[in-house]
């Protein structure tokens, strides 16, 4: 299979939970309280989009696969349309739009706060993910900008504490992926692989 | 104490906002019946299950039998807070072979005249079961309707003779982390805890709970013996009880150790105070697609608010 072939599977995967959510929706399946349970599995799925979107450059780096690098992008949308998901489902299903209760709910909690900061930052990646924007942009700009991934990452995370009422597994575990992953770029850095750089490798 | 004025519960429908209450529509049921009806033909799979528990023989209290719809077996069964049984809404079904609820008892201890430990048939020999229809508000802001059979709380105690010291009474759940595998994380302080002021304790309305629609309770629920206190935010409602323990001093409960600026020991249901990370002004009905209003004490003020004259339920949350 030609690594375009693939991408272009990677990305009918991606909407793969989507379908999956909707149908089980449909069903009846998601339990007594289906809109809880679709507002937690896009979140949920924005954030596994957000670790594969990070995992891309250690992976290819490891196993030589140069042409991983296309996957980035895809993923990047993904994690974003899920989230943009998951925001649409709280204002529009869980607070039904009553603006009142939404901007008081961004003000007085620190996980709303922080769940809408973060999908506000992922915004301006989102748009610059089409080959026009990095053209636009000239590449080294573009990858400044991604760089809010890192910023991104964290403050998903928090987002993720800051909901969680006590049991902290599953927030751990995110934390431990994302600390790999970001966690390999800086022995990366410090293994002075990036000195010098002149705009060809990235730390992206 | 003892409020002279409780008697029927018919302002219920008074106090809910009519028109939310006209409007209200099953969401997803009632859409994902029809569609499937229309499209695949009557399919057994979401047919709602009935209780498998033991059917239970009670008579049916007029006086809590509110004018609501009653929250389905299935969801009331299925969608479960039960941290010894796994912190997911669905794992305590999932899970509820773990706990072995029979053979049961229960030791009642501190300032009693009679103290003791009891099989769980020895405890409820002597209280006739009724059946009383209470709305549970979840501290999450969802709530239920639910069908309960027991028998006041206060029958029970005043069995067991509290001594003129006895301020509190002190619930624990079974710890046997070796069954309930949920207790081998530390999630929340085991065992899990609550506790009643005593005069909350001998309000009527403060139930134990055996079963519910009928039947013996399901393990998820909190077999075989529970707590319901339906003013009060569900965290109150202990399940699964082998303690039960009179004291002077107000007893620690679990979700107060746990985050004591989350949850106080009172959490009587207020929409004025709002959950640190989340309003309790409204709540969502399993079942219902509009958030409704949340009642103060849960729509119980005729019954409990005498109890708290004088309290500032905003420090004594």
């Amino acid at each position: 299979m030609s690594w375009k072939r693939a991408r272009l599977l990677l990305m009918a995967l991606s909407l793969v939970p989507l379908l999956w959510y909707g149908q089980q929706l449909l069903d009846n399946r998601l339990g007594a309280n289906p809109i809880e349970a679709v507002i937690r599995a896009s979140g949920r799925w924005s954030l596994y989009l957000l670790l594969a979107t990070l995992a891309v450059t250690p992976l290819l780096r490891l196993f030589h696969l140069k042409p991983l690098g296309s996957f980035r992008r895809p993923l990047g949308v993904a994690c974003f349309g899920y989230g943009l998901l998951h925001l649409l489902l709280y204002v529009g299903v869980d607070q039904f739009f009553d603006g009142a209760a939404i901007w008081k709910d961004i003000l007085k909690r620190p996980f709303i706060t922080m769940g809408v900061a973060t999908l506000l930052l992922m915004l301006p990646l989102a748009l610059t993910s089409n080959n026009a924007m990095v053209r636009q942009l000239g590449g080294r700009r573009w990858k400044r900008l991604h760089r809010l991934i890192y910023l991104i990452a964290p403050m998903a995370l928090l987002h993720l504490y800051w909901l969680t009422k006590a049991d902290y597994r599953f927030a751990y575990q995110m934390t431990v992926l994302v600390a790999l992953l970001l966690g390999y770029r800086v022995l990366h850095l410090a293994r002075g692989h990036f000195v010098g750089n002149q705009g060809g490798k990235s730390v992206t | 104490m003892a409020n002279k004025s409780w008697q029927a519960d018919l302002k219920d429908r008074d106090v809910t906002d009519p028109q939310l209450y006209l409007n209200r529509r099953r969401f997803i049921k009632g859409s994902a019946a029809s569609v499937a009806a229309l499209t695949l033909g009557a399919s057994p799979t979401w047919a709602s299950p009935s209780p498998t528990g033991k059917p239970l023989q009670h008579d049916k209290n007029a006086a809590f039998a509110p004018d609501e719809a009653l929250t389905p077996y299935q969801d009331v069964s299925d969608y479960c807070n039960f941290y010894e049984l796994g912190t997911g809404k669905g794992d305590p079904a999932k899970h509820a072979h773990w706990l072995r609820s029979d053979p049961w008892s229960v030791t009642i201890e501190g300032e009693v005249a009679k103290p003791g430990t009891l099989s769980l048939e020895a405890l409820l020999k002597p209280h006739p079961l009724e059946e009383r229809i209470y709305r549970l508000r979840c501290v999450e802001a969802w709530s239920m309707v639910v069908p309960w059979l027991g028998f006041p709380l206060a029958d029970l105690l005043k069995r067991f003779e509290p001594t003129s010291r006895a301020k509190y009474v002190a619930f624990e759940t079974l710890y046997d982390p070796t069954t309930l595998k949920g207790q081998k994380h530390d999630i929340i302080h085991w065992p899990y805890a609550e506790g009643l002021r005593m005069d909350e304790a001998m309000n009527p309305l403060s139930l134990m709970a055996v079963g519910l629609y009928g039947h013996a309770l399901p393990n998820q629920n909190g077999a075989p013996l529970r707590l319901v206190v339906p003013w009060k935010y569900g965290f109150k409602s202990i399940k699964s009880i082998v303690t039960i323990r009179l004291t002077e001093e107000q007893p620690p409960t679990a979700w107060n150790r746990h985050a004591p600026q989350e949850y106080g020991f009172y959490a009587n249901v207020n929409p004025d105070v709002d959950h640190p990370r989340w309003s309790q002004a409204k709540e969502r009905r399993i079942g219902e697609f509009f958030k409704r209003k949340t009642l103060p004490f849960n729509g119980y003020g005729d019954y409990v608010a005498g109890l708290y004259q004088g309290m500032d339920l905003s420090v004594h949350f």
